[in-house]
Parts: structure tokens; C-alpha cells; sequence
């Protein structure tokens, strides 16, 4: 679990623009439906967990959603399209340049905040979730791919679903 | 008072206005909240050490609950004696006393009045009133009880005590689910768009689990057709409905081709997911437990969690979950309980549903206050037991026990 109270690394900007552009394809992906291209994002034993502050900092283990492995990962986005029952609505993300908290060798550590906007059907969007990645990617020369992605929200309280990942 | 249009002794009509209308609301916080009801406070492991404190609602009422240094649970108004002002500010923490920051008022962990800043005034000049009683000056308290790590308070001095209020059958399933010593794995909540008794119906009823929540009939986690229960205690207040695990291959009406959820092409890529163990000798898989009048207790396979619904106005409401495991858990039973909590929660496989019906009822039922829902479903009576789940009785029990509350 990277360390968010560590100072942060001054990283190379290729490495950094790298990372960059990695949260923006993942931010992308999810928005625009491509769900399916999500789970690609994770190596094979990824780990996904969203929960809130309060759980994290209690180190509480269960998670709003919890995925071991990249298989679990794949399972929820094949619920969502076949088996689980919501309102048509999607996200846009707003994701921060990250900030490197760890390096080593391979694997990075990083936190980067975010913003999650949800427009259920014709709705006005509303802020539906705001937060943090916390990250450790493994680097396979040409491919960043995520070890493991918590997803911090701020607030304990999330508004009545949470079935499209963050 | 608001009417409360339900047909004599007959609770299988609701007029939608309950949902709704805000006579009944501020009639439900004097009768329900304020009334002869006990309301989940708060597990005793979430408060271990003395002035251990958090705060809640209880009903619309601001409520601090706090282990004092005796390590009895105590409950009063989170609202200072002086102008009302809350005492607490934060959601949890560890005290010595309380203390008002508005007037520096302090109040021990009993809620006991203890200190007023400049009570003799300053340089003999002020100070309160000749005949101000500091002793008639406490936080307002609940009567608190426990039972099997739970705590429960109510502001009542006529509601009987605790087990008596649950009865021997409800008090058996939260000895066997909570009768140990237990964990707490992890803490949700979710807004929810309507009414609170919108999701209290929900919990109590049992026809739309495998039809609404298409995940469990896809896996075959419950089938009416499972060997079980559906139990009502006396006056319909609580009720209690499980299933024992399936013995038998019977496809019964799931291989009817209308059932929605059935996909034979859907298997999990990690199956693990649902990886379990008989936790229970009586070989109970799924046990759902409402006690009068928001709060309720589940086991799903091996997920044991509470769940309190909490008022927000007529039309909102909240919803806070606690995830349980037990303390004698081996690290593979605690790991399969924190893999199967994908299935609870507001992103729970097959929980997720539940918190976004209550809005579309809200909706559906918008203008439609001298309308009324159907709940016939198994007849029309409040039976103690059923063994057929496929039966709304539950439904109707927690309106005959609103009503009797309500019109008390």
C-alpha cells in the first residue's frame, strides 16, 4: 500500500507524462462506455478496491467493491451488462497529474485525485464521488499496467449505487 | 393527526400517502422515534474504551453515544441544555467530558451537567440566576440496553425491555448470528432517493428477492424453492425469513422461460467470489432479520451485517451498513467473508437494487396519494409463519405494527 505520507519523488517528466496519460485513457475508457477495456488496465493478479476515507483510515478490509485478481475485475463488468439492474447514466472524470509517492524499480507508487460527475438519463450531472487513487503500477518498458488501484472517496456516503467503476 | 386510511385489521392495501405526506412524518417521529420502539445506537465494539463516543440520529434527533468510565454504553440528545447548541460537532472521537464550545457548559459521560463557565460570574459581578438547579440541567438521556454486542435506546419509559420487545424467536437469530465475539470489517452508506419504510418493505419482502436481484437467481444463491421461513413475531413488528441450504436438483419455475434473470451462458470468471463455509450447524444460508422499526440483521452465505435506515424527510433517507465477521474467524474464513461483501453494499452484486427501487416507487407513487398498493400476495392476513416465501406477510406485518404504533 503506497504511503501517502511520504514527501513526493521528483520523477523524469517522460515517466510522470506516461502515468498521465495511463489515468486519462483509464478515465476515458470508463466514460465513454467502453467498459469492456477497463479490466486491460490491470495485470493479470490486479487488485481494485473503491472505499471511503474513513474505512481506509480505519483499515477496515471490505470494499465498496473488491476485486482480487483481474478475473473478479472482468466479473463486474460483465454483472453490470447482464445481470445487475440500474438507471441508464454515466461518468466523467476529471483526473489530476499524479503524484509520485514511491519508486522502485518496476513498480511506482502514486496518488492522484480525482472528480467524478454522474448524469443519470436526462438529469442535470451532479458530483457523485471526489477522491484519490492510490496506485502501484508495474512497468513493463512500453505498457504501465496497474498491480493494484484503491480508490479513496472523500465521503462516506455514496448516492444510492455505485455500479460503473471509479 | 393525519388519517391513516387502512381498512379495519386488514394491512394488504397501503394508501401511498405514507410515503409521502408530512403529517404522517412528524407523526411518525412522536409515535415511532420518540415513541415506544428501541432504536439501534451503535455496536459495542465500535465504542471499546471509556469516553469512546460517536454520534447518530435517532429518528430527526441528534444522539451522542458514549461508553463512560464504568464501561456502561450511555445515550443523550446531542443538544445542550443552555441554547441548544450540539455538544459534539464530530462524527466520533474520545472525550473526558463533554463540552459545549458555544458557552463552555460541560456535561459528564452520563450527560450530567457538571460546570458552567462564569457561573459565579467575574469578580463577583454576573453569574447565573440564584435559582438556576444545575441538577435539573441534564443532556436529555435514552434508556439504553444491550444485547449480544448490539445497543439499542429508545425515549421511552413504557416500552418493555429489550429481549422482551424482540421476543424469544428474533432474540434466537441475533444469539446465533451475534452471540460472539465479532469484527467490524467495514462501514458503508448510501442516500437514498424516498422514504424510509420504501426500503423497510423491501427488506421484509421476500417475493421480489429472486425476481428484482437477477445476480442470486443467476447463481442459484436462493430459490424459493430452498427448504425455509418466513416468521412474524406477535402484532407484526419484527420478522425473521431463511433458508436452509438446497439438498435437492429441483429446477422448479426457474426454467420458466419468463424468468428474467436466467442465463445459461453466464458463468463468473472468478467463481471464487462465492466461496463459502457451513458456518452454522443448522445449515441456514441466508437469514433476513427486521426489527421494529428501521434496523435489520442479515447472513448471506457467510456475510453477517446490519443495516439501519434512517429518515431524511418524507421523500430521502439514508442507509448505513456494518460488515461483520467474527473474531475466532481463520484467515481463510475472514477472506472468503470480505471477498462475499461484493454482494452487499450500495455496489453490492445483489444489494445495489434495492437502495435504487425505493427511488422509482418515490417517483411511480408522485400524485397517486389516494391511491394504494397491493400486498396479497400469500392472502391477505398477518399469519405468524409461512414456509412459502413466495408471500408478502412480512410486508403486511410491519404495517399492522406501524399502524398499532402510529395510532397508540
Amino acid at each position: 500500500m503506497p504511503d501517502s505520507s511520504l514527501p513526493p519523488f521528483d520523477a523524469d517528466a517522460s515517466l510522470l507524462q506516461r502515468i498521465d496519460t495511463l489515468n486519462r485513457r483509464y478515465g476515458h475508457v470508463i466514460d465513454e462506455d467502453k467498459l469492456e477495456e477497463w479490466p486491460k488496465f490491470f495485470t493479470e493478479d490486479g487488485r481494485y478496491m473503491v472505499t471511503t476515507r474513513q474505512n481506509h483510515e480505519a483499515n477496515m478490509p471490505v470494499g465498496l467493491i473488491l476485486c482480487e485478481n483481474r478475473a473478479m475485475i472482468e466479473d463486474r463488468i460483465l454483472a453490470l451488462r447482464s445481470a445487475n439492474l440500474f438507471e441508464p447514466h454515466s461518468y466523467r472524470h476529471l483526473i489530476d497529474p499524479p503524484v509520485v509517492t514511491g519508486l522502485d524499480g518496476i513498480e511506482y507508487s502514486l496518488q492522484t485525485s480525482f472528480a467524478c460527475f454522474r448524469t443519470v438519463q436526462s438529469s442535470a450531472p451532479e458530483i457523485f464521488c471526489t477522491g484519490k487513487y492510490l496506485d502501484r503500477i508495474i512497468d513493463d518498458g512500453s505498457i504501465l499496467r496497474f498491480k493494484e488501484r484503491i480508490v479513496v472517496c472523500d465521503s462516506e456516503r455514496i448516492d444510492t449505487l455505485i455500479v460503473i467503476p471509479l | 393527526m393525519a388519517p391513516l386510511d387502512f381498512k379495519p385489521n386488514d394491512f394488504s392495501e397501503v394508501p401511498y400517502s405514507v410515503y409521502s405526506d408530512e403529517q404522517i412524518y412528524a407523526q411518525e417521529q412522536k409515535q415511532l422515534f420518540q415513541g415506544d420502539a428501541w432504536h439501534f445506537l451503535a455496536m459495542e465494539i465500535e465504542l471499546p474504551n471509556a469516553g469512546d463516543y460517536k454520534t447518530m440520529p435517532v429518528g430527526d434527533t441528534p444522539v451522542i453515544v458514549v461508553r463512560d468510565k464504568n464501561g456502561n454504553i450511555n445515550a443523550m440528545v446531542n443538544r445542550c441544555a443552555h441554547r441548544g447548541n450540539l455538544v459534539c460537532i464530530e462524527d466520533h472521537g474520545n472525550l473526558d467530558c463533554l463540552t459545549c464550545v458555544y458557552h463552555n457548559w460541560t456535561y459528564d459521560l452520563q450527560g450530567n451537567l457538571a460546570t458552567i463557565a462564569f457561573e459565579k460570574g467575574i469578580q463577583g459581578n454576573g453569574g447565573m440566576a440564584e435559582d438556576f438547579d444545575k441538577s435539573c440541567h441534564s443532556l436529555q438521556r435514552l434508556r439504553v440496553e444491550t444485547y449480544c454486542g448490539l445497543a439499542f435506546g429508545t425515549f421511552s419509559d413504557d416500552v418493555p425491555s429489550l429481549t422482551d420487545y424482540f421476543g424469544p424467536e428474533m432474540c434466537g437469530n441475533i444469539q446465533r448470528l451475534l452471540g460472539r465475539d465479532m469484527e467490524l470489517l467495514g462501514r458503508f452508506q448510501h442516500g437514498l432517493d424516498g422514504n424510509w419504510k420504501l426500503y423497510m418493505e423491501n427488506v421484509r419482502d421476500t417475493y421480489h428477492a429472486t425476481l428484482l436481484h437477477s445476480f442470486m437467481t443467476t447463481f442459484r444463491l436462493n430459490r424459493l424453492s430452498m427448504k425455509g421461513a418466513v416468521e412474524v413475531s406477535e402484532g407484526g413488528l419484527h420478522h425473521l425469513t431463511y433458508s436452509i441450504r438446497a439438498q435437492d436438483n429441483d429446477q422448479g419455475q426457474y426454467d420458466a422461460k419468463e424468468i428474467r434473470a436466467q442465463k445459461d451462458d453466464y458463468a463468473l470468471k472468478a467463481p471464487e467470489l462465492l466461496e463459502s463455509w457451513p458456518e452454522f450447524e443448522c445449515d441456514t444460508t441466508l437469514a433476513i432479520q427486521s426489527l421494529f422499526p428501521n434496523f435489520s440483521i442479515q447472513q448471506l452465505s457467510n456475510v453477517i451485517t446490519l443495516r439501519l435506515i434512517v429518515p431524511k424527510g418524507p421523500n430521502k433517507s439514508e442507509l448505513t451498513w456494518w460488515v461483520l465477521g467474527a473474531v475466532e474467524d481463520t484467515p481463510e474464513q475472514r477472506a472468503m467473508r470480505i471477498r462475499q461483501s461484493n454482494l452487499v453494499g450500495p455496489g453490492g452484486y445483489i444489494a445495489m437494487e434495492d437502495g435504487a427501487v425505493v427511488g422509482w416507487v418515490r417517483r411511480g407513487v408522485t400524485g397517486a396519494e389516494d391511491k394504494k398498493s397491493i400486498l396479497a400476495m400469500g392472502g391477505r392476513d398477518v399469519e405468524r409463519i409461512s414456509e412459502s416465501r413466495c408471500n408478502e406477510l412480512a410486508v403486511r406485518g410491519f404495517w399492522q405494527g406501524w399502524h398499532g404504533l402510529m395510532e397508540s
